[in-house]
């Protein structure tokens, strides 16, 4: 199926089983510990052995000798591997660095062998036996350092490296109130709980790997290139994903080295990162220098907008695209944004939740605040003046949907936003200091080619099947509501299989687009059963109603289940877009409001609540939708408060690389969140009318925070994260 | 913001001398006898097998999760001899003779605990890899304060402490959840203690 044209009225309109709360259909075997992720697998692979991955001690440079002679001799070791006795290894698609390293080191943790032995505690131990003589080389490892030799990167998935419209300079110094700031947010790290994980088993010459990976197709396709063996060969299995957040998009060592294992000892081999080996092995969100000048008339219209981004990557990697988002959030007619990427010989940085818009919005949602209050503007009225209909680069292209004013008055009056006083630093209550913060949200909603396969069978029972995953998402349940809707079935009529590559290949998960996307992928072949069932039936395809499990037309009804015959029924589709996305902007809008309490003495800042109002097209499930941004809201605020992987500029690694040391939010930093949505369809987008919503609810949410720490102290702190180190030596006197 | 616990970067060293002797001999092995989810279990194991490995490699009970195999992450909570531990920071060989509850024992998808159900209503959860140390711990926190165990937040110690929900975020807050479940952990923790929360 092609979605060419605005959706119009279709079964997924009656609401019955889409749109609604429901329960997730994967909640209780999530629940009971009865859902299979990547390292449990004993029964489809019994008897592994266990791998233990070895990290590089340096953080650029070579391996000059290696001596494996203890390890090998340790007791159930069966193998050792790495890049000298691995074979010829290429590189995937999606990785910068190389996922086995030696002798050349590319990064801190690389991995340079994995040990493989008949248990985990053999393998633990004779990994710690693998001696290894490095020759360190001289690596670049501070961005500020080095932020100007940064190049222009080439056009990728965030935008252009530059854009511009109108004359900046000329209307920014025109401009009577100017506001120009520099702000920085840290390397970040997805923190996941459970580790990348991976059983790799062969027989004969193909490999089955069960894994925790986000992009099932990106992943079969990286380890045939990696390997050098056909596609064909490799099967990859993710029914269940411990959390991925951008960190799991990619085949990743774990993956390689248990498959290589695995043909090294003839049996399956599992291997789970080590916590301590995750945040220098694998991908991180990089760190951002970001300059924005802003220009407005007396009474508030923005006339000139710059946003420019520096950030570090090893050579060959991708920028963070933290510009992206003042392209379009606010009207202006003299703009210009642009990007540089500097060389880093850090670990790789690579997406994690809203790259770009995330970081992006945490720099320009704070300049708005500070602009705001130059003009002795309300910070929710400056950005509704500022509000645009129109693509402000290409006024000719509207959006789809655009109710960011409607998300900002909302939330304003939920919140209780006219109690907020608008001079800093002056309501108190006992030792804390009071403060409101509001932010914009804005993330881009892509819609991406997926296919599903439909299966009903005598006894009307329908299963599902794509090589779609389930991050935490809902994509089980979801998927199972359109799939439900569309065929007319109750939802315990439908079985969900996802994550195997021997599905139809989805849209996998990333971007926001996963809801949206794959569930209009099985619309797709959900429509198309319906065809295939009308068609043997006889029944006419214009006057079928699909309801209660029949299917009827001109008077005569025709339960699924007989429709099917014994054989059953089964089809494929795939859902295309066509240009809907270029003649339209799609995005998806939200507002976020803060309230901190930040102790007088000292300086800690706490939560103490927090609303979202998004705008984000049809929402398929309130329930786990309202999930998917909390759960944005809160990484928002570890973004705001905590989170900063440090870095060892002379060794050249993250030295706060394990849970304990690398601090998100827990329960004591995370009140009560509240999320509306407003009630909307996006007919433009698919013919669920959907978006994404699951990185919408992280962007602007670090800002928020920061504009209500400023409201409650007077201190504006650019440079995230706003750690009581930050403000201790500037607060008010405490009375 | 994580409590710290132990910390084990696992990289290769740069050598510096030879090392003297192999340190590593045949894996010493010993009978345990646990009893898990009211089953008697008896199994040998390298000494070094953490409870936690006992459990998912050797009982296959998977429920229990690794998420740092630290003391750093709460996801392989399980209450042994009726209070939680982190089951990744004991060796099996200590536990001889305990009695230990994981998730699989306080209730299967067809007859649920309670604090299952209140999990799944309130979407107290998203990919499910904390889920179960979450649910752990939530049953045996509201045991503690039953039991009149105070808290990091406990304004008076000579008072029961109360079901309020700063008692109960405190003493959840070992257990991380990135997925950013917490505000609706707290919903169907609050919900299953019912009138007292
Ligand atoms: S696995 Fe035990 S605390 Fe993380
Ligand atoms: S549900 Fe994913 S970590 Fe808690």
């Amino acid at each position: 199926m092609k979605f060419e044209t605005p959706a119009t009225t279709n079964p997924i309109d009656q609401l019955k089983v889409v749109g609604q709360p429901l329960d997730r259909v994967d909640g209780p075997l999530k629940t009971t510990g009865k859902a299979p992720y990547a390292y449990e697998q004993h029964e489809a692979a019994p008897n592994p052995a266990y791998g233990y991955v070895v990290g590089a001690a340096i953080g650029k440079g070579r391996i000059s000798s290696m001596d494996l002679g203890q390890a090998k001799a340790a007791p159930g070791v069966l193998a050792i591997i790495t890049a000298e006795n691995a074979g010829k290894l290429d590189k995937g698609d999606h990785n910068t660095a190389k996922l086995l390293g030696g002798p050349e080191i590319q990064h801190y943790h690389q991995a340079i062998a994995v040990v493989v032995a008949e248990t985990f505690e053999q393998a633990r131990s004779a990994a710690q036996l693998v001696r290894v003589k490095y020759e360190a080389a001289k690596g670049s490892f501070d961005l500020a350092s080095v932020k100007d030799s940064g190049k222009k990167p080439k056009e990728g998935f965030g935008g252009p490296p530059e854009t511009a419209v109108g004359d900046f300079d000329k209307a920014f110094a025109a401009a009577p109130v100017q506001l120009d700031a520099t702000y920085t947010t840290p390397d970040q790290s997805h923190a996941m709980i459970e580790p990348h994980a991976t059983i790799a088993a062969w027989e004969g010459d193909k490999l089955t790997i069960w894994t925790s990976n986000q992009m099932v197709g990106w992943g079969v396709g990286d380890m045939a290139k990696t390997l050098g063996i056909q596609k064909e060969n490799v099967r990859l299995i993710s029914p269940f994903i411990g959390g991925g957040f951008g960190g799991k998009l990619f085949l990743r060592a774990d993956a390689l080295l248990a498959a290589l294992g695995a043909r090294a000892v003839k049996r399956p081999v599992k291997i789970a990162l080590q916590r301590a080996l995750m945040i220098n092995n694998t991908t991180h969100r990089p760190a951002t220098i970001q300059r924005i000048r802003l220009g407005a008339t007396k009474d508030g219209q923005l006339s000139a907008i710059a946003h420019e981004s520096w950030s570090g990557d090893l050579p060959g990697g991708e920028p963070e695209t933290a510009v992206s988002q003042t392209r379009l959030l606010y009207a202006g007619a003299n703009r210009l944004t642009a990007m540089r990427l500097a060389e880093l010989d850090l670990p790789e940085g690579n997406a994690m939740r809203a790259p770009g818009e995330a970081p992006g919005m945490m720099a320009l949602e704070i300049a708005v605040d500070e602009m705001a209050e130059k003009l002795g503007m309300d910070p929710v009225e400056f950005r509704i003046l500022n509000d645009t209909q129109v693509d402000p680069e290409k006024p000719e292209r509207p959006f789809s949907q655009r109710r960011l004013i409607e998300c900002l008055r909302t939330g304003a009056e939920k919140f209780g936003w006219d109690k907020r006083n608008a001079k800093p630093g002056q309501t108190r209550e006992g030792r804390w200091l009071m403060g409101m913060g509001v932010a914009a949200a804005l993330r881009n909603n892509l819609v991406m080619k997926s296919a599903a396969r439909v299966k009903l069978d005598k006894s009307g029972h329908i299963t599902v099947e794509t090589d779609m995953t389930d991050i935490g998402t809902g994509s089980y349940t979801v998927i199972a509501q359109t799939a439900a809707e569309t065929l007319g079935v109750s939802l315990d009529k439908v079985t969900v299989r996802l994550g195997d590559s021997t599905f139809p290949v989805s849209c996998g998960s990333g971007g926001q687009w996963g809801g949206n996307s794959s569930s209009s992928g099985v619309y797709a072949a959900c429509m198309k059963l319906r065809a295939a069932i009308t068609l043997k039936t006889g029944l006419s395809a214009t006057e079928a109603i699909f309801a209660d499990g029949k299917v009827s037309a001109g008077g005569r009804s025709v339960s699924l289940a007989e429709a099917a015959g014994d054989k059953g029924l089964e089809v494929e589709d795939t859902m295309e877009y066509g240009d809907l996305d270029k003649k339209f902007q799609q995005s998806t809008f939200g507002a976020h409001y803060v309230e901190v309490a930040v102790d007088s003495f000292t300086g800690e800042t706490r939560v103490r609540r927090m609303l979202a109002v998004c705008a984000a097209g049809r929402i398929l499930n309130p329930k786990t939708a309202r999930s998917q941004v909390i759960g944005a809201m809160t990484m928002g605020v570890g973004a705001a408060l905590m989170e900063e992987l440090k870095v060892d500029k002379k060794r050249g690694f993250f030295v706060n690389h394990d849970l304990a040391s690398y601090e998100v939010p827990v329960h004591a930093d995370i009140p009560h969140q509240e999320v509306i949505f407003l009630d909307e369809t996006d007919p433009i987008s698919s013919p669920l009318k959907a978006k994404g919503v699951g990185e919408l609810g992280i962007c602007g949410v670090g800002a928020a925070v920061a504009n209500a720490i400023y409201n409650a102290t007077g201190v504006r702190v650019r440079d995230y994260p706003i750690t009581l180190d930050k403000l201790i030596d500037q607060l008010p006197a405490v009375a | 913001m994580a409590a710290a616990a132990m910390r084990s970067d696992v990289h290769a060293q740069t050598e510096t001398a030879p090392a003297a002797v192999n340190p590593v001999t045949a894996p010493s092995l010993a009978k345990v006898s646990l009893k898990v989810n009211g089953k008697a279990c008896d199994l040998e194991l390298d000494t070094r097998t953490t409870l936690l490995d006992a459990l998912r490699e050797h009982l296959h009970l998977t429920g229990s999760k690794k998420g740092c195999d630290q003391g750093q992450c709460g996801a392989c909570t399980v209450m042994v001899n009726g209070r939680r531990i982190n089951s990744c920071l004991t060796l099996a060989v200590m536990q001889q003779g305990s009695e230990v509850t994981t998730i699989e024992g306080l209730g299967t998808p067809e007859n649920m605990h309670p604090m299952q159900e209140a999990f799944v209503k309130c979407d107290g959860y998203q990919c499910g890899y904390c889920t179960s140390g979450q649910i752990c711990s939530a049953v045996a926190v509201l045991g503690e304060i039953k039991e009149g165990i105070p808290s990091h937040v406990t304004e008076d110690l000579m008072k029961p402490p109360s079901w309020d929900s700063s008692e109960i975020r405190e003493r959840m807050s070992g257990n991380l959840c990135r997925c950013g479940a917490y505000s609706n952990i707290m919903e169907a923790i609050t919900q299953v203690a019912g009138g007292r929360a």
